[in-house]
């Protein structure tokens, strides 16, 4: 798996989920969507719409009944989740408890955790670009909220992976930390390349990065394109309405 | 998920089909055996063996009310009063007896309530000529209580402490009484997993063998359990043991279809307590009562401990300990329980492993056949008395070989078997919030087989391994029920060797060898104990 990383040159891939059919419980969901290479997408929507359940079938955490699952040019419909260009941070959980902080980032280079000393920069320059230098022997535990997040960016960083999901990542932090927090996956967005895609319960977390917007309602895709165009005032009736009389914060 | 082939559900099966083998295998001979005596196996449903199952239900209900009656009021004012000196250490002293060796806790309430106990000293010494008998349901009763009153009292605690803390400020502020404060808001609570909490105390009480072998005995004091020991043991009358052992197991089964039926079967009461903060000033009365009824609770459980040790003490230990028997005897127990214990945790391991990894997995709300059998095989054990399981295997063995041979593999498997349920409960919160937390970020790190176990499952399962290996051990020390029917000369556990110096009237031996074994059991309860106090710290600090 290791080797496969180091083929994979930093850049975004584009993500395709062509006729996906998923179902959960009763409800049935079909998404179509495309996301260009190197692009920020957002996913918005009510709760139970299946914003995260796209995410799992990108990632691999879920198989779809049919459809495909593109990744670059590579069909990975049938791929583990581990041989995925991809990288994930979830709402919490992203941690170890019982490892440090440099623990937790290498286990992004070596899942054995066995580092050479080209891994261990590689830990080294991460942690710090997170803005965590100097915590690498502390605990999750020892952390606040934001930088246990910042510890799985940095993982995230030294997997290398042309594409990063978000999944609620930011959601338990306060509004400042939130942004803080957007504004460091944005720079690391314009410093690698890689294609990034994030669900968010705040729909002004897709107008602080540039970025494309898919409203997703009873299982599929209802609305989709630039996001500071469909949040705006002559945006779909459909998307006003969700978000009521919500103001939007820029 | 992205299936990759796994080995989990396969160890799950295999431990389940251990389970079912060691189990099944005694009913089946049991039934082959009942099958082919004919008219004569059935013959033996007499009137003996009517009052042996009418005294069995009786005693195990009234075992069952008194420990409940007492515990309620018990668990209220240890609920009510969360600063009372020494509290904590109460409550880990009412955790002990469940891991007490039977044959223990009867030499301490002999040395109490006994012909020459403390009762009968104080009696005479204020001139009154009553002697205590305790010899049959007196006895029996009393060695009940003492065991099930704590574990109903820690059960009730921990069901007021489930109470929101929120309906305290409530009551404080409305300015309840303690009626209303009962009967407005603790009995609803009690009441809720009262029939849980009888009925385990009901099932303990009718499965109970130690207890009712020393203290009952004679067929006025007879149980199920015992008559099946004593027909396979001295009359061996196999016939007799084969009816016996049916109507055990009809009794078992029809309790727990109840309990089915009335409520689920409360938590074990081995997690540690945690205590609720209450808001409003008991009146002196009420504080007078409580800390009378906290003395008396107190008073019952721990004199009987502490006879243990007084008589312990002066027993003859220095000749005791020179003696190879009792070393023989202690170094055997030791490797048994062990073992037994060792197995119970893979065993259970593998039941809670294989039970996840299909929970994991399925897409539905309700879990399929072979998950819910993952977690039923833990608890269903538990419907198969071990001397049930002991007399199978003993008339089934007996074609073959000589029975007495197989002692040590009965006794590691089914103290193994009967550890299980608990094992369960207490590796599978581990195991499965361990797995809630790292499933997906291992699956998606690529961690996994040997790195997986090495970096994330050992650090997480370490302890909790821990305390179920030394709660299974210290249960499986203190067994009698197999190896009083399997045992002999060439293999003699500790408790084995004390039934023998108790059936001789070497009453010092016994009561040194029941401090050898009071101890070694307690040593792995603390150890236990400990375990589960930092598992709870660490839950409570971990939050990656």
């Amino acid at each position: 798996m290791a080797e496969q990383t180091e083929k994979i040159t930093t850049g975004g891939a584009a993500i395709r989920l062509d006729a996906v059919r998923f179902d959960y419980g009763d409800m049935a969901m079909r998404f179509d969507l495309a996301i260009a290479a190197s692009s920020i997408a957002a996913i918005i929507g009510p709760s139970g719409a299946g914003k995260s359940t796209v995410l799992n079938l990108i990632a691999g955490f879920e198989a779809p009944l049919s459809g495909r699952v593109l990744i670059g040019d590579a069909d990975v419909t049938h791929v583990e989740p581990s041989r995925r260009p991809v990288s994930m941070v979830f709402q919490d959980n992203n941690l170890f408890a019982h490892l440090d902080v440099a623990a937790n980032v290498g286990l992004g280079r070596r899942p054995g955790l066995r580092l050479d000393a080209a891994d261990r920069q590689a830990v080294h320059d991460a942690i710090a670009k997170v803005g965590l230098a100097g915590k690498e022997t502390r605990k999750p535990a020892a952390l606040s909220g934001g930088e246990r997040q910042r510890v799985a960016i940095a993982r995230a960083l030294v997997r290398n992976r042309p594409v990063l999901l978000l999944d609620e990542a930011f959601a338990s932090l306060g509004p400042a930390l939130r942004h803080e927090m957007l504004d460091l996956v944005g720079q690391l967005q314009k410093d690698t390349g890689m294609t990034v895609v994030m669900v968010t319960h705040h729909p002004d977390d897709a107008l602080r990065l540039p970025s494309t917007l898919f409203f997703l309602e009873n299982g599929h895709v209802a609305a989709s394109g630039p996001a500071g165009e469909l949040l705006s005032a002559k945006g779909p009736s459909l998307l006003r309405k969700y978000l009521g009389s919500q103001e939007l914060s820029l | 998920m992205i299936a990759i082939r796994s080995f989990r559900p396969w160890v799950g099966a295999c431990a389940l089909a251990f389970l079912a083998a060691l189990a099944g295998g005694a009913l089946l001979s049991l039934a082959s055996e009942a099958l082919r005596g004919g008219t004569e196996g059935f013959a033996a449903f007499d009137s003996y063996l009517w009052r042996v199952a009418r005294f069995t239900l009786v005693q195990a209900l009234l075992s069952m009310l008194l420990a409940v009656a007492f515990a309620i009021p018990l668990a209220r004012a240890l609920h009510e009063h969360p600063a009372f000196p020494g509290r904590a250490l109460i409550l880990r002293l009412f955790a002990l007896p469940l891991a007490l060796p039977a044959l223990v806790a009867v030499l301490g309430i002999t040395s109490i309530y006994g012909r020459n106990g403390l009762l009968a000293f104080a009696f005479s010494s204020l001139g009154m000529d009553t002697i205590p008998n305790i010899y049959g349901l007196p006895g029996i009763l009393l060695a009940h209580v003492f065991f099930n009153l704590p574990l109903a009292t820690r059960l009730v605690l921990a069901s007021l402490d489930s109470i929101p803390s929120d309906y305290w400020k409530l009551a404080a502020q409305l300015g309840m009484g303690g009626w209303a404060r009962f009967s407005l808001i603790e009995w609803p609570v009690i009441r809720r997993n009262l029939s849980g909490i009888a009925g385990l105390i009901f099932m303990l009480c009718i499965t109970s063998f130690t207890i009712v072998l020393t203290l009952g005995g004679g067929p006025r004091a007879t149980t199920l359990e015992v008559a099946i020991y004593q027909s396979l043991h001295f009359d061996f009358d196999i016939a007799r043991a084969v009816s016996l052992t049916l109507l055990q197991l009809g009794l078992t089964i029809a309790v727990l279809l109840l309990l089915g039926l009335t409520g689920k079967p409360a938590d074990e009461g081995f997690s540690l307590q945690t205590t609720t903060r209450r808001f409003e000033r008991p009146g002196r009365a009420a504080q007078c009562v409580n800390t009378a009824i906290i003395l008396l609770g107190l008073l019952f459980v721990g004199l009987p401990m502490g006879g243990t040790v007084v008589s312990g003490l002066g027993a003859d230990l220095a000749r005791l300990m020179s003696e190879s028997i009792v070393w023989r005897a202690i170094a055997t127990s030791i490797v048994l329980g062990a073992a037994a214990a060792l197995l119970s945790l893979a065993l259970s391991l593998s039941l809670v492993i294989a039970r996840e990894y299909q929970q994991s997995r399925r897409r539905t709300v309700s879990p399929g056949l072979f998950e819910r059998s993952l977690d039923l095989g833990a608890s269903l054990i538990m419907v198969v008395p071990p001397i049930v399981i002991g007399a199978g295997w003993f008339i089934l063995s007996r074609h073959a070989i000589n029975p007495f041979s197989l002692a040590p593999v009965m006794v590691i498997g089914v103290n193994a078997a009967m550890a299980v349920p608990f094992a369960f409960r207490i590796l599978r919160p581990a195991w499965d919030t361990a797995a809630s937390r790292h499933n997906r970020l291992c699956l998606q790190l690529g961690i996994t087989g040997w790195d997986r176990l090495r970096l994330i499952d050992w650090p997480a399962l370490r302890l909790p391994m821990g305390v179920a290996f030394a709660f299974a051990m210290a249960l499986s020390l203190g067994d009698l029920g197999t190896i009083a029917l399997f045992g002999n000369d060439s293999i003699q556990t500790l408790p084995f060797l004390l039934l023998q110096r108790m059936g001789s009237y070497r009453t010092q031996d016994a009561a040194g060898l029941a401090l050898i074994l009071g101890v070694l059991c307690l040593l792995l309860m603390f150890a236990a104990d400990r375990g589960a106090a930092s598992l709870a710290r660490q839950d409570n600090a971990r939050d990656g």
